[in-house]
């Protein structure tokens, strides 16, 4: 089905549009306007696919790209990617939607609209690629995208270090999960993840499927911001608010969930992978619910949340993978409900944290402050915004009627279900489950009324807010309020996401199950009083307690020493790699031309002479050669008489018409060898260069005699003299060198192949065409950075930038 | 220093029409007989250095008013192109096309994606090989 394949280069077509719309537009309309069309007409061309994919049905359809590579542009449209299709292209038009009224027509929209666009296709194509590297390189461009548009604002210091925290540590991660992925490679010999899912059973005893697993999950973590890697992710909050509310909460943060998912069926049964989600997912979970209470800033508060959320999405995976371990049987659905709450949590998610962003975004438009210590008392002032908050925040809190409340239950009780699993040796700590999941959903009982309260309720201090508060204009609530919408729906209608997006994903995620049909549980909103029921409602009674007695425990935080935090770890990591680096760039970058040859030269004698002499091809055979005229020798002789002499040379015009003088010769003797096109270029070249050497000599001062120690001058003499006796060698060897089969033979039949009888240009032009479009590229990049090294100059006038 | 170059003028004048005539010759004889896109640019570009040694810059540019570093980014653009547009004839990237048409007055004449290629590649040389010389020279 070529649809989707249309549908991921979309984006990027529209995106190399944008500049051109954008000078037409600019004094028309916004152009969001413009830009909205393009997730909504995706949207609306994915969601006809809904009701076939969840019949079972899958489409692929394979563009051969790169096929002598193994390289095929294969698009795989199933329930996993639908989910992950839909959120894109939904909350997108959502997003930008919203983003029309929050950005002005003065910020710089095309590159915003842009980058947005590109990040799309980039996030499409990460989730309907079945090609692993295909997947990688849009993996990377979400990242490169991500790292634009969190420093949109560049002229400010913070959104530059968070857009490059973000980039290091993403890109880090995806350059481990590219390794990983050559090792799957390697196991499996193929780059289909379809393929590698049903060769499991093969490459599971490969030596190279545990290293392949963890570089994949380091790829994972980091993208979704999983501990320790997630301290990028309350930074890239610099970045305008509608690309956190996309970007880094509900689509790319999203993005090694996706892959977790993607790949349970390869790694699934494993018990490293297991521990790793499970554990890494809780630890997440934890620490992210515990530290967003101390936060000051709403965004940092929901950055946190959102880094807390997805170590709940991701823990689930991990308690789902032991349904892989099981394999299909009667209570298995024990555990693949676990994979079930994760799904429906994603979907969750992206609703209510959605919403929450666009509200927290509003506020900071309206109000002019996101810091909750400034805040308060907005309630009468923005009624629609606080009825958004509070549908958004109780449902993250888990409350009933939202749909977080269905997805926290089900958590609860994959989490109490794992307990019993013999596998693994769970067993023996199979409580601390249950007891983190249940102490982390306290904390974000906590903070989620911190965001409610500490916003709406209380006094207004309008001294220490700079705009007079208002309601937002409507442009600016309709996607919040879709979204809000969204999350009581589906708390009323919660088995038709489950039926027609939830279901076919689970076949994704256990395609070996014969059936998935009885995998998914159906959703009640009521099952009676029980042990999840009780867990709730401990979350809210001791949430309501601590939330009361906040100002006597808080101080508890000091106690996590600011020296100690990752943070302060990866500053100094990066501090010392970037010391690093310049000590041992500038021991061997002195800035001297004479030193720069030396390394060129002595690498080329030990390279060049080193293998010929380790290979024994240094054999002479002057029986075939013919008789050397005595003209030749004339010529030898004036060669080597002006190669001498420059040596002695006292002035730089002498030594360059010496250097001239070598040159001529040795097109002389390309006439008399009868190569005329090389006679030819030689001429040509030694007038321009001598030319140019001559505008150069201008500029620089005169010779000065050398005053270097006798020691360095007999080192340097030894390496010149060794490279001369290398070329001179080896051009003597290289005339009966056999080893290789000579490629003349190759262009015999130039005429047939290539319409040309001078064999010279057949080369240039056609047999080697790639080597000479390159060279024409390296000039004109070459031309580029004379004019630019000379021309440009560091402009006067002072920028805007914070530094 | 004003140095009387009224000989390397007068035969500049002459000379340079020479040189240019044999750059566009070599250009076009490049498929079957010595010559091609690289040495057909690089002998127009010294043509060109020529003039810029004879006359003053300024001068020059009256005559040839182009923009040498948008020069040298077509000729990229055209060799580049070329290698692109055989994708669309599906067949392997840079893959060259050649064929025969008989011409009034020339007779039978071979026509070749391949000249493209080499203009290209002329184009960047002169392009690059002037941009080079007069951003060193103007510099001041």
């Amino acid at each position: 089905m070529v649809t989707v394949l249309i549908a991921i280069l979309f984006p990027f077509v529209c995106a190399a549009l944008i500049p051109l719309l954008y000078r037409r537009l600019r004094r028309v309309t916004h152009l969001g306007w413009f830009v909205l069309a393009v997730p909504f007409i995706l949207f609306l061309l994915l969601a006809r696919y809904i009701p076939q994919i969840a019949e079972g049905k899958t489409f692929i359809h394979t563009y051969e790209w790169i096929p002598s590579f193994n390289i095929n542009f294969t698009t795989y449209l199933d329930g996993l990617s639908m989910i992950f299709g839909l959120l894109i292209t939904g909350v997108g038009s959502l997003v930008i939607l919203y983003s029309i009224f929050y950005l002005s027509t003065k910020e710089s929209l095309h590159h915003f609209y842009c980058y947005l666009l590109l990040f799309m296709g980039a996030m499409l194509g990460v989730v309907f690629s079945d090609n692993l590297m295909v997947l990688y390189t849009f993996w990377e461009l979400t990242s490169v995208s991500s790292f634009l548009l969190i420093a949109f604002w560049h002229h400010r210091k913070a959104s530059r270090a968070g857009a490059r925290k973000a980039m290091t540590i993403t890109v880090f991660g995806g350059l481990s999960m590219l390794a990983g992925f050559l090792m799957l490679f390697v196991a499996s010999g193929s780059f289909s993840i379809r393929e590698i899912i049903a060769n499991v059973e093969v490459i599971r005893d490969h030596t190279l499927f545990t290293p392949a697993l963890i570089l994949i999950l380091i790829g994972a973590f980091t993208k979704s911001a999983q501990f320790p890697f997630h301290i990028w992710l309350p930074d890239a909050m610099e970045a305008p608010t509608p690309v956190s509310a996309y970007l880094h909460s509900a689509t790319m943060v999203k993005a090694g969930i996706y892959l977790v998912a993607r790949f349970s069926p390869v790694f699934g049964g494993e018990a490293i992978w297991f521990w790793l989600v499970s554990v890494i997912g809780l630890a997440t979970l934890f620490w992210g619910s515990f530290n967003a209470v101390r936060q000051t800033d709403l965004k940092a508060l929901l950055a946190f949340s959102t880094i807390s959320q997805l170590g709940l999405i991701m823990s689930l995976f991990g308690l789902g993978s032991v349904g892989h371990y099981y394999g299909y049987a009667e209570n298995t659905i024990l555990y693949t409900q676990a994979s079930f709450a994760a799904l429906f949590h994603l979907v969750n998610h992206s609703t209510f944290k959605g919403a929450l962003f666009m509200m927290v975004g509003i506020v900071d438009h309206e109000v002019g402050t996101r810091d909750i210590r400034r805040l308060g008392g907005l309630m009468a002032l923005m009624p629609v915004t606080f009825t958004i908050a509070v549908i958004g925040g109780f449902s993250m809190a888990g409350l009933p009627p939202f749909n977080g409340f269905l997805s926290k239950e089900m958590f609860f009780a994959a989490m109490l279900a794992i307990r019993n699993v013999e596998a693994f040796s769970i067993t023996d700590v199979g409580l601390l489950f249950p007891i983190i999941a249940w102490v982390a959903s306290i904390f974000t009982f906590v903070y989620s009324f911190i965001l409610i309260s500490r916003t709406f309720f209380g006094k207004l201090q309008p001294d220490k807010i700079d705009k007079k508060p208002h309601e937002a204009p409507i442009g600016m609530l309709i996607s919040p309020i879709i979204l809000s919408i969204l999350v009581v729906g589906i708390f009323f209608f919660p088995n038709m996401l489950g039926h027609y997006i939830l279901e076919p994903a689970m076949a994704s995620i256990y395609p070996t199950f014969p059936s998935t049909s009885e995998l998914t549980p159906h959703i009640h909103a009521w099952h009676g009083i029980n042990a999840e029921l009780l867990m709730t409602l401990g979350v809210i009674i001791i949430g309501a307690i601590l939330f009361k007695t906040l100002k006597s425990w808080k101080p508890l935080y000091r106690i996590f020493s600011q020296k100690y935090t990752f943070n302060t770890y990866y500053n100094r990591l990066i501090e010392m790699s970037e010391n690093g680096s310049a000590k041992l760039t500038n021991r061997y970058m002195t800035g001297h031309l004479t030193h720069y040859f030396i390394y060129i030269y002595v690498f080329f004698v030990a390279l060049i002479a080193g293998y010929f002499i380790w290979s024994d091809a240094i054999v002479f055979d002057f029986a075939k050669d013919s008789t050397v005229e005595s003209y030749e020798l004339i010529l030898v002789f004036v060669m080597v008489f002006a190669a001498i002499w420059m040596i002695f040379a006292k002035g730089r015009v002498t030594a360059m018409l010496l250097n001239g003088v070598l040159g001529y010769s040795i097109a002389f003797f390309f006439v008399i060898f009868r190569a005329p096109d090389l006679a030819l270029t030689q001429l040509v070249v030694e007038s321009v260069t001598t030319a140019l050497f001559l505008l150069c000599f201008k500029y620089l001062p005169d010779l000065m005699p050398e005053s270097a120690h006798k020691k360095i001058q007999w080192s340097n003499a030894t390496i010149s003299i060794l490279v001369g006796a290398t070329v001179t060698l080896i051009g003597l060897a290289v005339v009966h060198f056999d080893r290789f089969e000579p490629v003349s033979t190759y262009f015999n039949d130039a005429y047939e192949l290539a319409g040309g009888s001078n064999i010279v240009n057949t080369i240039l032009g056609d047999f080697r065409a790639f080597d000479t479009m390159l060279e024409v590229v390296v000039l004109l990049i070459a031309g580029l950075g004379v004019y630019t090294l000379t021309k440009l100059k560091p402009r006067k006038e002072k920028t805007d930038h914070e530094n | 220093m004003k140095i009387n170059d009224v000989i390397l003028r007068t035969v500049t004048k002459a000379v340079v029409f020479i040189i240019l005539t044999l750059g566009v010759y070599l250009f076009f004889a490049g498929h079957h007989a010595p010559g091609g896109g690289f040495i057909g640019g690089l002998v127009l570009a010294s043509g060109i250095v020529l003039l810029y040694l004879a006359y003053d810059i300024e001068t020059v540019h009256k005559g040839m008013p182009f923009d040498f570093k948008k020069m040298a980014a077509l000729g990229v653009l055209l060799a580049t192109g070329t290698a692109i547009g055989s994708l669309f004839f599906d067949v392997p990237f840079l893959t060259q096309a050649h064929t025969y048409i008989e011409v009034p007055i020339f007779g039978k004449m071979g026509f070749s994606t391949v000249t493209i290629f080499e203009a290209g590649v002329a184009l960047t040389v002169v392009g690059v090989v002037v941009t080079i010389i007069l951003s060193i020279s103007e510099d001041e």
